[in-house]
């Protein structure tokens, strides 16, 4: 998966996780908590969805690297790059 | 200690219902549920669940996201939406003044028959497809199981700071709920109660299951006619799904807000059987029928409506009945009717729908039916049961409504118009 490909994901699963947001105007370099009510339970969310659906494996000391979209995308490409884009 | 007689009782201690909410598989609100119990509309209809499969089940069609955010919605459970619905519905009809009113003096007290199996059911569902590795057990499930999950998402959704809890108490626990409700008014733990009953019954496939092996799961090949209680022909229950919650006030703090009241609760029991799991003893049901009248300071003949709890079982049916031709048998005035011919069993939440199926007799004196009685159960006669057709009764002083359940817990709740 190419890190637009994973900005994409991440997309779909913030649709999921925060049904009631805008996702349109989200701005990748601000932290999503910025922008989104999102609490720890919905930061949660994204690391199952993750292990779920990608088997991605985000450890506890990582989820720092989750704030911003920019910041999330940087954090996966390694770990998604060999991924096919479903 | 039995707190009465109630007619010493001041104003601080009498309990008034200034409000209703609910939402039924014939009705989004109060006057909606009343007008299909009047025209005989039934809200049964074919119904799928995993592993079950082909059923029938009463099924609520309120609109989530009028008071639920799809955020909070996918986050809780069904049982909560359903409360939250319920609740906000019963406010907005009390006419309390919401944004003022202090927070923290408002209980929630809300009945479940059962509460955990819907969520426990489809996490182990989703982990199968995962092999059974608990890594991909979501972090959702404690907030979603905990047994006072469907009192916490209305306190969360209307910002009560006040105690809330459920009160579990099988099918029972519509009326324990009111019952609780009350109670916590009288000891002043809070100056206004949500207090009722929530079912998401229907989403787990366990009920149905665990019904069809007991032989007590309804089947017919027209859904509306399935829920047939009294009915020769019937064969069991129709799991239904819904909510009611009643505001109730101190009658005090209700004339001084000039709230309508749609009743008072005069009167009220819970006892036990004792003897079976699943069997009813009508010589307890009796009991706890009695102990209520005792406590309203009222004789069998002066209550004007029985609700009953009857859900269409072969034995169950006839234990009621047995039990309220021991107390109500030569009561000529008394009228017998039961909603759940309509929308099936609402389990938790069945109790109080019930009851608020009846109130509306105190504004338009019309005793709804029980429908779908073809051919009567000799069994199940009684003097007063009003079968398929509404009754122009007047209007009625008192009803009394009985809600029972499994491991033999009885309730009873009697309602005066005042």
């Amino acid at each position: 998966m190419s890190p637009a490909d994973i900005r994409d994901e991440i997309l779909n699963i913030l649709e999921d996780i925060a049904p009631d947001e805008d996702l349109g105007d989200l701005k990748d370099e601000v932290a999503f908590r910025e922008q989104l009510e999102l609490d720890s339970m919905d930061f949660l969310d994204i690391v199952m969805e993750l292990r779920k659906r990608h088997r991605v494996q985000v450890p506890e000391e990582d989820y720092g690297q989750l704030a911003s979209m920019q910041s999330t995308v940087t954090y996966l490409t390694p770990l998604m790059k060999d991924l096919q884009k479903a | 200690m039995i707190a009465m007689p109630r007619q010493n009782l001041p104003d601080s201690q009498r309990i008034v219902i200034t409000g209703v909410g609910l939402t039924a598989p014939n009705g989004n609100n109060w006057t909606d549920f009343r007008d299909s119990l009047l025209n005989a509309r039934s809200g049964v209809s074919k119904y799928e669940i995993r592993y079950v499969g082909e059923t029938l089940a009463g099924i609520c069609d309120f609109d989530v996201k009028r008071y639920q955010s799809k955020k909070d919605a996918r986050r809780g459970t069904r049982a909560g939406s359903v409360g939250v619905y319920s609740a906000n519905e019963a406010v907005m009809h009390s006419g309390l003044d919401w944004e003022n009113i202090d927070k923290s003096r408002v209980g929630i007290y809300i009945g479940v028959t059962e509460h955990g199996n819907v969520e426990t059911e489809n996490e182990i569902y989703e982990l199968k497809g995962f092999d059974y590795d608990t890594q991909f057990w979501s972090h959702h499930h404690n907030p979603r199981t905990v047994a006072n999950n469907p009192a916490g998402e209305i306190a969360l959704n209307m910002g009560i700071t006040g105690p809330h809890y459920t009160i579990g108490a099988a099918c029972a626990a519509g009326n324990a709920g009111l019952i609780q409700g009350a109670q916590m008014l009288r000891l002043d733990d809070c100056d206004v109660a949500l207090a009722g009953g929530v079912s998401e019954s229907i989403h787990t496939f366990g009920i149905f299951a665990s019904f069809k092996s007991q032989g007590a799961l309804a089947t017919h090949e027209d859904p509306t006619r399935a829920s047939r209680p009294f009915d020769v022909q019937r064969n069991g229950i129709v799991v239904a799904e819904g909510g009611c919650i009643y505001v109730l006030e101190r009658l005090e703090d209700a004339k001084r807000r000039g709230a309508t009241i749609y009743g008072e609760l005069v009167g009220y029991a819970i006892n036990t059987d004792a003897t079976d799991f699943v069997l009813p003893n009508p010589e307890r049901q009796a009991e706890c029928v009695r102990l209520a009248l005792r406590r309203a300071g009222l004789a069998a003949e002066q209550i004007d409506i029985v609700s009953t709890h009857a859900t269409g079982t072969g034995l169950g049916d006839i234990q009621e009945c047995t039990a309220l031709r021991n107390v109500f048998g030569q009561c000529e005035q008394t009228y017998v009717n039961n909603a759940k011919s309509f929308i099936g069993h609402a389990m938790g939440a069945a109790g109080a729908l019930e009851l608020a199926g009846n109130l509306a007799s105190f504004d338009d004196g019309v005793c709804h039916p029980t429908i779908n009685v073809d051919e009567l159960d000799p069994e199940c006669s009684l003097p007063g049961l009003v079968m398929n057709q509404p009754r122009e009764i007047g209007k009625p002083k008192y009803v009394l409504n009985n809600s029972f359940g499994m491991l033999g817990i009885n309730s009873v709740v009697i309602i005066e118009r005042i």
